[in-house]
């Protein structure tokens, strides 16, 4: 399930472009099997771009080129027999906002179910089992085990940024993709979120998206910084907080620009 | 002292200030005024009819047929032959009409080719009706072989609400959150299936209020109808129905209120007030159980 070095994405010379516009440079990077990596850099250094490439939801938009490679799990999501459906499948992703859909907390968790089977196959026994393991995995089950029926957009924030992770979980995802998945929660609800991705490492790969400094250094096992484009550091994230080895990581992880 | 007098005067209304006051009040005023004076033509103009149509208002009057060349009796060939020409037209024109905006917002990326397909679209509803007649005439009674007939009349008006239909519904579906497209794309769902699941689902009310206000302009129009399949009079069975064929001419209430009001001398004079009165009845009708359908949609939402 991984290349030889462990890896879960490796990206080969990958550019990216927004019409004109060059977001990603030569990215060139291995993102390592059932941990949690994460990506810091400025606004704007293409942080979303790159984890957007993981499951090609950039190419929605008619005037984005890419060139280079991405290998998913050993296999190259370029190539032509790879199918959206199934790569999404298996590469989910978690939003700035959360985004659960305007129907039951039930349906949301059984939604990916819902999508990948004929009607006649699912039964109410398992999709029932479903959404107690899914909701269990995220600690959602106790709270919301009688209130299944609610709209999900009603919960609170939280919550629904951890229905949201709770809604892949049925499709059985190996990747999970973070694009600052606590930009908009609170204290509480940012260590909560934490304390999932811990309680997720290691049977999924995660890749994390943050500004906060300290939640990357607090989560995350190997770090990636970006800037304008351009992968300029990659290592342990504990080395690249203590001994960073390019001088503007160092000025950005102290806060001389940003 | 002169820190106490400072002091005293801190916060105190300044000239400048009274006056950006009074400009306030007079634009919130003079706004208000306006909004009011919407509802003003309205009333009277509903007053006016009511008050003119009064002689002739009666169930008889909706039900029967006009008698002695349409100068005395009813209405009913005409509010029949409205009824079929805007349900035919919709029934063309919504699903064409639905179906488009559908690809045009969810699925058409910004090609030059989609470009040029809202460019069409646009210029389409800036028509004018008579316009649309002609081009109904043509196209409908002499090349396609229909004959002045409620097809050709029903088709002709469908061209004509299409382009508002597509504006319409692209817009009850741009108003759908980005954000549950997304998240129905990242677990793996096709377009077709985010549309069913989630799109439609949160757009179908506004969906339906813009094909329902095409009723009005429907049944409103006359130019088009006149030159395609609309006749001064045509004797059917009174009471009946399904009187027309598809083939058939037909009569229509805005054709009749243009004939009576204007073709016929020493018509009975409270009968054209009283047609615009069925016509009015009629839209507003339509309007009012389009408002329910709405309500009632939303409180079906299993959310
Ligand atoms: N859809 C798009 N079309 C055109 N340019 C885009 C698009 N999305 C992003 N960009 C540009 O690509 C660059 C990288 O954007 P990206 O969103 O990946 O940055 P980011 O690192 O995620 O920033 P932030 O921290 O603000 O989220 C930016 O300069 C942005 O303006
Ligand atoms: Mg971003």
């Amino acid at each position: 399930m991984m290349d030889a070095h462990g890896h879960a994405i490796v990206t080969r010379g990958l550019n990216l472009w927004y019409g004109p516009f060059q977001a990603l440079i030569d990215v060139t990077a291995g993102i390592p099997h059932g941990l949690i990596t994460s990506l810091i850099g400025p606004s704007g250094c293409g942080k979303t771009t790159l984890l957007r490439c993981f499951n090609r939801v950039n190419e929605r938009f008619a005037y984005v080129r890419t060139t280079g490679a991405i290998e998913l799990l050993g296999k190259n999501i370029y190539d032509p027999d790879v199918s959206l459906i199934e790569l999404r499948k298996a590469v989910g992703m978690v939003f700035q906002r959360p985004n659960p859909l305007p129907i039951s907390v039930y349906e949301n968790v059984v939604f990916g179910l819902r999508i990948h089977s004929r009607r006649a196959s699912l039964k109410r026994a398992d999709l029932d089992a479903a959404v107690e393991q899914a909701l269990t995995e995220v600690g959602l089950w106790k709270d919301l085990k009688d209130r299944l029926q609610v709209r999900a957009t009603t919960l609170q924030l939280e919550q629904q940024q951890k229905l949201c992770i709770a809604r892949l979980l049925p499709l059985k995802p190996e990747i999970i993709l973070m694009d600052e998945p606590c930009s908009t929660l609170d204290v509480d609800g940012t260590r909560g979120i934490e304390e999932l991705m811990f309680a997720l490492k290691g049977r999924y790969t995660i890749v994390i998206v943050t500004h906060n400094m300290a939640q990357a250094r607090r989560t995350s096992d190997e770090c990636i910084f970006m800037l304008l484009g351009k992968v300029i550091e990659h290592t342990r994230t504990a080395d690249l907080f203590l001994s960073p080895k390019s001088p503007r990581t160092a000025e950005y992880i102290e806060g001389r620009y940003g | 002292m002169a820190v106490v007098s400072l002091a005293a005067t801190r916060f105190t209304k300044t000239a400048l200030a009274a006056r950006k006051e009074r400009a306030e009040a007079v634009a919130k005023w003079a706004f208000f005024g306006m909004a009011v004076a919407m509802i003003i033509p309205l009333v009277a103009i509903i007053a006016y009819l009511l008050y003119r149509a009064a002689p002739s208002l009666s169930l008889e009057f909706l039900v029967e047929m006009p008698r002695r060349g349409m100068r005395e009796g009813g209405i009913w060939p005409a509010f029949i032959g409205t009824l079929y020409l805007v349900v035919i037209s919709l029934a063309v024109s919504a699903p064409i009409g639905v179906l488009a905006a559908i690809y045009l917002n969810e699925y058409a990326r910004d090609t030059w080719f989609n470009r040029l397909i809202n460019l069409a679209v646009i210029n389409l509803a800036g028509v004018p009706s008579i316009v649309h007649a002609l081009f109904g005439l043509g196209a409908f009674v002499y090349a396609a072989k229909f004959g002045y007939s409620i097809v050709a009349a029903s088709l002709t008006l469908a061209i004509m609400t299409l382009p508002v239909i597509i504006a319409s519904t692209r817009e009850a579906l741009a108003s759908v959150p980005m954000a549950f497209r997304e998240a129905c794309w990242n677990v793996g769902a096709t377009r077709w299936q985010t549309i069913k699941a989630v799109v439609l689902p949160n757009s179908i009310s506004g969906i339906l209020t813009g094909v329902i206000l095409q009723v009005s302009r429907a049944a409103g129009e006359t130019a088009p109808i006149m030159f395609t399949g609309a006749v001064f009079f045509k004797a059917i069975q009174p009471g009946t129905v399904f009187p027309y064929r598809l083939q058939d001419q037909c009569m229509a209430l805005s054709m009749h209120l243009y004939t009576v009001s204007t073709q016929i001398p020493n018509v009975k004079e409270s009968i054209p007030y009283a047609t615009a009165i069925v016509l009015l009845g009629t839209v507003l009708l339509v309007n009012v159980s389009a408002i329910g359908l709405r309500v009632w949609l939303r409180n079906r939402k299993r959310w």
